[in-house]
C-alpha cells in the first residue's frame, strides 16, 4: 500500500541525510521526499512517500520515530486526508496546436504561467494521479521538461501535526 | 570564568563523572590532550590503535554498565574507531566517542586528516553531534551521554573541530537535558502486563527466552525471581548469558544455533513464550517461518522497533524491562491463579527427556587437547567467577556453551557484529574497571592477531590479562563451514606462519606458555591464575577438526538441530 508520512523534525544540518540513510540502509522504497521549514523555525516538516506491507511500514515509522531528531510524525493515509502536487511542464507550442494545449490545460485547471512564441510553460496541482492523468493526454513529443514538486499532504478536519 | 573549547570538554567529562577515557592522540585533538595534561582526575589510556581504544571502552561499560569514553583524532583517528562504534552499536552498549575535526573553516575542503565523520558514522551510532560553536560544547556533552545511557543504550559520536576547542566561553555544565524529539518509555503498558500475566499463568509449556536487555537494564534479580516464582525454564541468548544463574535447574542453556538442544526443542515446542529484551536475531530463531509454531507470544522490549520486527508477537510491551518484570512479580503474587502445576511436571519431564541427550558431550580420550576441555578447566580453575571476554568463533561457541555465568556482565562478547579483534582490547577495559578481579579473555589464533598490537597497553598499565588462545591452527569456524556446506574446500581458512605465542607474549614483556598435552591443561591454568600479577598468555595447542556441536544449520527451524 501507499502511503504518505509527514514528519516534524528538528531543523538541523543533516536531519535530512538521516532519514534517508535509513530509508537506503534499511532497503525501504522512497517513491518522493520533500522538506521545507515550517513556521516555528527550529522544526522542518518532511512527507515522504513510500509503499510496504502493513509490516514493513509499521516498521518504517518505528525506525523514522527512533531517530533522535524526529519530534513527531503522522501516517496521512491513516485517516482523512489531502494530498497535492505541483507540476511545472514545458511544451512544445506552435501553430494549431497552441490552442488545443490551452484547452487541454484548461480542463486540468492549470496556469499557463510562462508563453514564447514557440512553449508554453503550464502549472497544475493535484493528487499525484491528476498529474499523471494530465502528462498521459498529452502527446509525448511536445513535452520538453516536467519538473514535479513531490507530494506534500495535510490531514482533513481536527487532525494536525502540530507540537 | 571563561575556559577554552579544550579545558571546557575536560571539566564537563570531570563533572560528567567520568574516570577513565581510552584514546589516541593526534593533530586535531592536541588542544585537549594539553587540558588533559593539566588535569588529574581522569585517567587517559592509550591504546596502541583506535579500534583497540573504543573496544576497550565498550568493555569497560559492558562490565560496569557505566558508558565507555574515547576520544580519537579526525581521519584516520576517527576511520579507525568505525569498527568499535559498529560493534558497541549492534550490541547496544552505552558510549560516547569524541572524534577530533579539521577547523570549521576548512570542513568541506578536503583539508588535511579530515574525514566526514558524522557522514561516515551515522548508521552505526545511537546519534552524533557536530559541534559548531564553543557556546554549546558542554550541553552538547551533556546530551551525548543523556542519549547514550537512556532508553535503549548505544554508542553516540560527538565531532569537535579543532578551532573550537581553542575559542573560549563561560563554563557551566548542566544538571539535566530534555530533548523535546527523545523521550525514551520507562513504564509498561498496565494493560498489556495483565494480558501477558495471565498468559503466563495459564501456560502449559511456558518457556522464558531473555537476552541483553536484561543485563543493560539490570534487572537479572528481578528476571531469577520472576521464573522461580513461575517455575519455568529459561533460556539466554548469547547475549543475555549471566542474567539467569546458569547453574541453576530452570535453566536449559542457551539457544540458537549453536545452542543446547532441550533449550531449542523447548522453543519450538512451547505455548507461551515470554521474550524479554532480546530481539529474535536470525541466529536464534533459525527459519522465521518454523519459528515456535504453537507459541502465543509476549515480548518486553524498551525499543518498539524491535518489537514484531521479525516475528509477529501477540503481546507487545514497550517498557525498561526491570520495571516491567517487577509489575509482572506483583501481579502475580496478588493473584489467586497459581501456575498449573501438573501440566509444568509434564512439561519438565519432557524437557529433561531432551536434556538427557546431553548435547554438549564431547570426546574425553583424545589425545589431542579439545577446546571443550580446555574451558571446563577454566570454569574449574576460576571457580566460575572470572570475567571472560571472548573474540570470534568456535572458541566463542565453546565459551558461552561451556563456561557457566551465574551472574550478569561477566561474559564479554561481540554477538551481533561479531567483530574478530574484540577479546583483548575488551579485557583491558574490564581489568582497568575491576582491578582485582580475574580477567580471562578467550580466542583463537586468527581473532588475537587482529589486535595483538594492544598486548603492549596490557604492559603499560600492568594489566594482567589471562588469555586462552584456542590454537587450532584454522579460522575454525569458517572452517567448519567449509566442511559442512563446501565439500571440504577449505579456502583461505587455515592459518599459515603463525607467530610463536610464547616468545610473542615474552617480547611484549608477558609470561607465554605453550600447552600441548591434555594432561598439561588443567596444571598450565593453575599455575597462570597463580601468577596474580603477570599477564599470562596461554597457547593452547587444540584438535584442529573439532566443531561446534550442536548446530541448526540454515534454513532449519529449531527443532532441527544437528547433533554430535
Ligand atoms: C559466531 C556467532 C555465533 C552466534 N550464535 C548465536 C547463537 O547460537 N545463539 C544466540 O543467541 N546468539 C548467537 N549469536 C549472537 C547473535 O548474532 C545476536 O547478537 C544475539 O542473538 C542477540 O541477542 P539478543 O536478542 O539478546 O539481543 P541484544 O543485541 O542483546 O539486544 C538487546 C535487546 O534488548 C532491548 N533492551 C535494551 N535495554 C533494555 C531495557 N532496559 N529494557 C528492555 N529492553 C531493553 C534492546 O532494545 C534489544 O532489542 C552469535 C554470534 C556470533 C558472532
Ligand atoms: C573482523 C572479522 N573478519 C572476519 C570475520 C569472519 N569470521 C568469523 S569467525 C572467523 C574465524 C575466527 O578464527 P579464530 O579466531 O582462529 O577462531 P576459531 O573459530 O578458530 O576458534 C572468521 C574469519 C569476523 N567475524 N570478523
Ligand atoms: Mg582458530
Amino acid at each position: 500500500m501507499r502511503h504518505i508520512i509527514s514528519i516534524l523534525m528538528e531543523n538541523e544540518a543533516g536531519a535530512l541525510s538521516r532519514v534517508a540513510g535509513l530509508f537506503s540502509a534499511r532497503g525501504y522504497n522512497i517513491e518522493s521526499l520533500t522538506v521545507a521549514p515550517t513556521e516555528d523555525p527550529s522544526l522542518s516538516r518532511m512527507t515522504l512517500v513510500t509503499r510496504g506491507t502493513d509490516e514493513i511500514i509499521e516498521q518504517i515509522t518505528k525506525q523514522l520515530n527512533k531517530l533522535v531528531d524526529v519530534v513527531k510524525l503522522m501516517d496521512m493515509t491513516d485517516g482523512p486526508h489531502i494530498e497535492r502536487e505541483m507540476m511545472l511542464t514545458k511544451v512544445r507550442a506552435e501553430g494549431d496546436g497552441r490552442e488545443e494545449l490551452k484547452r487541454v490545460s484548461d480542463i486540468f485547471r492549470g496556469r499557463i504561467i510562462d508563453v514564447t512564441d514557440k512553449t508554453y510553460t503550464i502549472e497544475l496541482t493535484g493528487a499525484g494521479d491528476k498529474l499523471d492523468a494530465f502528462l498521459q493526454v498529452l502527446d509525448r513529443a511536445l513535452i520538453i521538461e516536467v519538473v514535479r514538486s513531490g507530494v506534500s499532504g495535510i490531514a482533513r478536519g481536527e487532525r494536525a501535526l502540530k507540537l | 570564568m571563561e575556559l577554552t573549547g579544550a579545558d571546557i570538554f575536560v571539566h564537563s567529562l570531570q563533572d560528567e563523572g567520568v574516570e577513565i577515557i581510552f584514546g589516541y592522540p593526534g593533530g586535531a585533538v592536541l588542544h585537549i590532550y594539553d587540558a588533559l595534561y593539566r588535569q588529574d582526575k581522569i585517567q587517559h589510556i592509550l591504546t596502541r590503535h583506535e579500534q583497540g581504544a573504543t573496544h576497550a571502552a565498550d568493555g569497560y561499560a559492558r562490565s560496569t554498565g557505566k558508558p565507555g569514553v574515547v576520544i580519537v583524532t579526525s581521519g584516520p583517528g576517527a576511520t579507525n574507531a568505525v569498527t568499535g562504534i559498529a560493534t558497541a552499536y549492534m550490541d547496544s552498549i552505552p558510549m560516547v566517542v569524541f572524534t577530533g575535526q579539521v577547523p570549521t573553516h576548512l570542513i568541506g575542503n578536503d583539508a588535511f586528516q579530515e574525514a566526514d565523520n558524522i557522514g561516515i558514522t551515522r548508521p552505526c551510532v545511537k546519534h552524533n553531534f557536530l559541534v559548531k560553536d564553543v557556546r554549546d560544547l558542554a550541553e552538547t556533552i551533556k546530551k551525548a551521554f543523556y542519549v547514550a545511557t537512556t532508553g535503549r543504550p548505544g554508542p553516540v559520536v560527538v565531532d569537535i573541530p579543532k578551532d573550537i576547542t581553542a575559542e573560549k566561553t563561560e563554563y557551566s555544565y548542566p544538571d539535566k537535558v530534555s530533548m523535546r524529539s527523545y523521550n525514551p518509555v520507562h513504564v509498561g503498558h498496565a494493560g498489556q502486563i495483565k494480558r501477558a500475566v495471565k498468559l503466563m499463568l495459564a501456560a502449559k509449556r511456558p518457556m522464558i527466552y531473555t537476552g541483553g536487555g536484561v543485563i543493560l537494564g539490570n534487572a537479572a534479580g528481578s528476571l531469577t525471581e520472576l521464573a522461580q516464582l513461575l517455575g519455568h525454564p529459561v533460556t539466554n541468548t548469547l547475549m543475555g548469558l549471566g542474567a539467569y544463574p546458569a547453574t541453576e535447574r530452570q535453566f536449559v542453556g542457551m539457544l540458537g544455533m549453536h545452542g543446547t538442544y532441550e533449550a531449542n526443542m523447548a522453543m519450538h515446542h512451547c505455548d507461551v513464550l515470554i521474550a524479554i529484551g532480546a530481539r529474535f536475531d536470525d541466529r536464534v530463531t533459525g527459519n522465521i517461518e518454523k519459528f515456535c509454531p504453537h507459541a502465543k507470544i509476549v515480548h518486553v522490549d524498551i525499543d518498539p522497533s524491535s518489537i514484531s520486527k521479525n516475528v509477529k508477537v501477540d503481546v507487545p510491551i514497550v517498557g525498561c524491562v526491570d520495571n516491567v518484570l517487577k509489575a509482572m512479580i506483583k501481579l502475580i503474587k496478588g493473584s489467586k491463579q497459581r501456575p498449573d502445576g501438573a501440566a509444568l511436571k509434564d512439561w519438565w519431564q519432557q524437557i529433561e527427556d531432551w536434556r538427557s541427550k546431553d548435547c554438549l558431550k564431547y570426546d574425553h580420550t583424545s589425545e589431542l587437547i579439545k577446546p571443550q576441555y580446555v574451558l571446563e578447566s577454566l570454569y574449574k580453575a576460576t571457580d566460575g567467577n572470572a570475567f571472560v571476554t571472548s573474540d570470534v568463533g568456535q572458541h566463542q561457541m565453546w565459551a558461552a556453551q561451556f563456561y557457566k555465568f551465574d551472574k550478569p556482565r561477566r561474559w564479554i562478547n561481540s554477538g551481533g557484529l561479531g567483530t574478530m579483534g574484540f577479546g583483548l582490547p575488551a579485557a583491558m577495559g574490564v581489568q582497568l574497571a575491576y582491578r582485582d578481579e580475574t580477567v580471562v579473555c578467550v580466542t583463537g589464533e586468527g581473532s588475537i592477531q587482529m589486535c595483538i598490537q594492544e598486548l603492549s597497553t596490557c604492559k603499560q598499565y600492568a594489566l594482567p590479562l589471562k588469555i586462552v588462545n584456542l590454537n587450532n591452527g584454522y579460522l575454525g569456524m569458517v572452517r567448519q563451514w567449509q566442511e559442512f556446506f563446501y565439500q571440504g574446500r577449505y579456502a583461505m581458512s587455515y592459518m599459515e606462519s603463525l607467530p610463536d605465542f610464547v616468545k610473542l607474549a615474552e617480547s611484549y614483556g608477558h609470561v607465554g606458555m605453550k600447552i600441548e598435552k591434555p594432561g598439561d591443561v588443567e596444571s598450565a591454568l593453575e599455575e597462570a591464575m597463580a601468577m596474580k600479577d603477570r599477564l599470562v598468555f596461554m597457547d593452547f595447542i587444540t584438535d584442529p577438526a573439532e566443531n561446534v556441536y550442536p548446530m541448526i544449520p540454515a534454513g532449519g527451524g529449531q527443532n532441527e538441530m544437528i547433533l554430535i
